[in-house]
């Protein structure tokens, strides 16, 4: 009897983690190359895990393989929503190795240019198969009228992919809010600043509404 | 699969030009996704500006970007320039919007060239402003 009833419960736990339990969304964080994309994804990574996901760099590139961090649980209002997150390395058109001349090595500026280009072939094949959602990260300081944001934004709606934008770098003082609302008027435009935690309430009620 | 350059050699462009390829609507709409990045990236290699008068899904737009990461080499090659407008707040890019018919977003003028010879000087909904040199 003992053993029967340990093998029902045991079916049972299965068969609920199969058909009840919801697999946690896949969330994408994009956007061109020094958006601060790592910054977001080790804030809300930290904040919830405890741990980081990957190195922040103000060299161009820094992450060059997309990198997911598992069963991030997010609480808003008593209820619990739990997502993966996905860096993924910046999205460009070009690179060129001379770039980084100024701050390494001629080898190491090739390495890192050619390693580059497979972690943004990386990105967009996730982009096409493999996310659920995604959080479209500008430097707000900067214009966002540009062809990688045009064509990455035209990209995501044509999948249907849910998108949030977020205008990172509030704290620097060229940051301006509005011109990434006025660019992307069809899509919600959160502020904040990953680097020094500003407006972090928002962000994380806003990704439990979208993505929950 | 039709070549967008000029097979004749006695045609073929002045070493201290810049060649621009304007392909039509109608020339794209046979060809596979990989035949219109194929012939994008082959006329870019040679230097060449292209011009597509309907431009390309955000499917193939997606693929242009991979198929390009894989062909960027060290002081070959460095990558493309490429500009659309930016959409336009009227436009209805809704799924009831596409699946009503309404794909004016999906056809738009776009122009590609090497990275290292085109530069965008201004860029507004109506407006591409492009700075093209010789290599």
């Amino acid at each position: 009897m003992g053993l029967f009833t340990e093998l029902k419960d045991s079916i049972s736990r299965v068969t609920d983690r199969l058909f009840s339990e919801q697999e946690p969304k896949r969330i994408g964080i994009y956007g061109p190359p020094n958006a601060g994309k790592t910054t977001l994804a080790n804030r809300i990574a930290r904040d919830w895990t405890g741990d980081a996901i990957g190195t922040e760099s103000h060299v161009p590139h820094e992450t060059r393989r997309a990198r997911r961090k598992e069963n991030v649980e997010i609480e808003r209002d008593g209820k619990t929503v739990t997502i993966d997150i996905v860096d993924t390395p910046g999205v460009t058109t070009k690179v060129d190795y001379e770039e980084f001349t100024d701050e390494m090595e001629e080898d190491d500026a090739i390495r890192r240019s050619r390693e580059a280009t497979e972690g943004v072939a990386e990105a967009m094949h996730w982009l096409r198969e493999d996310v659920d959602g995604v959080v479209y990260v500008l430097d707000s300081a900067e214009d966002p009228i540009t062809q990688v944001n045009t064509m990455l934004i035209g990209i995501i709606e044509s999948r249907d992919l849910p998108v949030l934008i977020f205008a990172n770098k509030i704290d620097l003082d060229d940051s301006s809010i509005k011109r990434i609302e006025d660019a992307f008027p069809q899509h919600k435009t959160i502020p904040l600043s990953a680097k020094e935690g500003d407006n972090m309430d928002e962000v994380y009620d806003s990704i439990a509404e979208y993505f929950g | 699969m039709p070549e967008a350059t000029n097979a004749d050699d006695s045609d073929s462009p002045d070493s201290d030009g810049v060649q621009i390829d304007l392909i039509s609507g109608e020339r794209m709409d046979n060809m596979a996704t990989m035949e219109k990045i194929r012939m994008i990236l082959d006329g870019v290699h040679d230097g060449n500006i292209v011009i597509l008068e309907e431009g390309l899904t955000p499917d193939e737009e997606s693929r242009l970007i991979e198929v390009t990461m894989s062909e960027i080499s060290p002081d070959e090659f460095n990558g493309i320039e490429i500009e659309t407008y930016p959409k336009s707040e009227t436009r209805d890019s809704s799924l009831l919007g596409r699946i009503m018919g309404n794909n004016e977003s999906e056809t738009k003028l776009t122009v590609i060239g090497p990275a290292n010879q085109i530069e965008t000087l201004h860029k507004d909904e109506t407006l591409i402003s492009a700075l093209v040199s010789r290599d």
